[in-house]
């Protein structure tokens, strides 16, 4: 199969990017140093391409009824410019999963929503509403537009005001809270009547940063790329800095077919209202009335070394309990940190266990994320 | 991008290099290689008085995104382990061919360091 390219691909090979295959596509992994990039977003600001991640909207009188049903989170507490968090379940409640619902102006009398999956599932959710929809007997449009839109982070404390120098209404995009967007123009920087570019600017992103997250038309992805002057950020800064926050990443922390976990082992029960009809509903209010046996907890390496996706978890005396899913060492903190999933009576922070770094036992501490202290 | 390879040492196809000292034959990774790794962040080496074996690993070198198995040019006996490198990992990245080097060997046959790839050989490998 051959990679899908992100619309920046030649723009990020002249700037000397690295890069690497992500859900199918072809990403800047680095543009100069994953801790210089990191440190650029902790302390000030720096730009993602994640044009990588899909973007499929819905629409028709059915809009909201259909997005009701296929995510975990409640639709109908979203106004115009609202987004939220949510998970994509199955019948068992296992995520399939994890996606952001942005509620777009409505069309006439209709809803319109815009939902992000992970990159490369687009296509398969798309499929997934698209049947549901007919199942269902639902009227709703569903179009895949990832290939329509390129998406881009701008995140850390500086963001914001770097985006409100370029942005047609500063106004309305500094009274942006937390998950709220609007669309507005982005001035090119070509030929500024020709370039400016109509994008939905968001407060949202996954850095554990404050910042926006701005999905422009794939046409307009360089003036709009070029537009936010900072440092360049790929997906190994992203990384780095989504796991010192404790965000769980898709197809790593949680996987339909090699690791699948309830949104409530996953730490992420806040995405689900159980208050409203979705698939995989009964099976998580099971759940979470029996309680998990096992959770998704944050540790910390005490011994020199670094933990890495699938590295055993074991007790001080060296039985197994678990796996690492996610492990790195900490820019910020300067430490070996991770996550993975352990019993929950071995989840309580300050809990020892040790980590097998390649057939030796290193010394770790279960700890509560966040590990860095973000917005 | 061109990478430094001086030419006063030998390599390895798997981008260690070699060079002879009056402490025995020091052993260190490429500019090229640190390059493709990034950001280094953990070194794992064995210590002083250990063998290591040409063409078997001998530790690793991990850099924030991947794990990279470090493969000996030489055979030989541990004589210094570079322990700067436990907690300023980032000399691989700055100054891999000096202050960055990471084990001398007593090397057990000179023929060794004699059949790795000259600077010249080991150059075309990576343009």
């Amino acid at each position: 199969m051959s990679l899908q390219m992100p619309p920046l691909r030649g723009v990020h090979d002249e700037r000397g990017a690295k890069v690497t295959e992500f859900g199918g596509w072809e990403m800047p992994v680095e543009f100069d140093s994953i801790q210089e990039e990191h440190r650029a977003v902790r302390e000030s600001v720096g730009k993602f391409d994640v044009s990588h991640m899909g973007e499929i909207a819905v629409s028709g009188p059915d809009a909201r009824a259909l997005m009701q049903r296929l995510t975990s989170n409640d639709v109908t507490a979203l106004d115009v410019g609202d987004s939220q968090y949510a998970t994509i379940t199955d019948e068992d409640g296992v995520i399939i999963d994890d996606t952001v619902v942005y509620r777009l102006p409505d069309e006439g009398d209709d809803h319109v929503f815009l939902f992000i999956p992970n990159a490369g599932n687009d296509e398969a959710m798309t499929e997934r509403w698209r049947t549901h929809r007919d199942e269902w007997g639902l009227e709703a449009s569903v179009e895949n537009q990832t290939h329509e839109y390129a998406m881009f982070a701008i995140q850390g404390p500086d963001a914001r005001e770097l985006v409100l120098d370029v942005v047609a209404d500063p106004d309305r995009v500094s009274d942006l809270s937390r998950f709220e967007a609007t669309y507005t123009t982005v001035e090119g920087t070509e030929s500024e009547s020709e370039s400016e570019s109509k994008c939905w600017v968001a407060r949202t992103g996954y850095t554990g940063e404050d910042g926006l997250e701005v999905i422009a038309p794939w046409d307009d992805a360089e003036s709009v790329w070029s537009a936010f002057d900072c440092q360049p950020c790929g997906l190994g800064a992203r990384d780095t800095l989504r796991l010192e926050a404790g965000f769980v990443l898709a197809g790593q922390d949680f996987d339909r077919e090699t690791n699948p976990r309830t949104p409530y082992e996953c730490g992420i029960g806040f995405t689900v209202k159980l208050d409203t009809e979705f698939v995989g509903r009964d099976a998580l209010e099971r759940a979470k009335e029996e309680g998990v046996e096992e959770k998704l907890v944050g540790f910390r390496l005490v011994d020199r070394g670094i933990a890495r996706h699938g590295y055993d978890i074991t007790t001080t005396d060296g039985d197994v309990i678990g796996t690492v899913t996610s492990g790195t060492m900490s820019p910020t903190l300067e430490a070996a940190i991770g996550l993975g999933y352990v019993p929950v009576e071995y989840a309580d922070a300050g809990t020892k266990i040790r980590v097998d770094v390649r057939g030796r036992p290193k010394k770790a501490k279960i700890e509560t994320p966040p590990f860095v202290d973000t917005v | 991008m061109s990478f430094d390879t001086p030419d006063d040492r030998r390599y390895q196809e798997s981008h260690e290099w070699a060079l002879e000292t009056d402490d025995g034959v020091r052993i260190g990774i490429t500019d090229f290689a640190q390059d493709e790794l990034g950001d280094v962040v953990f070194v794992e080496l064995p210590d002083e008085g250990e063998d290591i074996t040409a063409g078997e690993s001998f530790g690793v070198v991990e850099s924030i995104k991947a794990v990279s198995d470090l493969y000996a040019p030489v055979s030989g006996t541990v004589t210094a382990v570079n322990e700067d490198l436990f907690d300023a990992p980032e000399l691989v990245n700055e100054d891999p061919f000096d202050e960055g080097w990471m084990l001398a060997v007593e090397s057990d046959d000179e023929s060794e360091l004699e059949d790795l790839l000259t600077a010249e050989d080991y150059e075309e490998q990576v343009a």
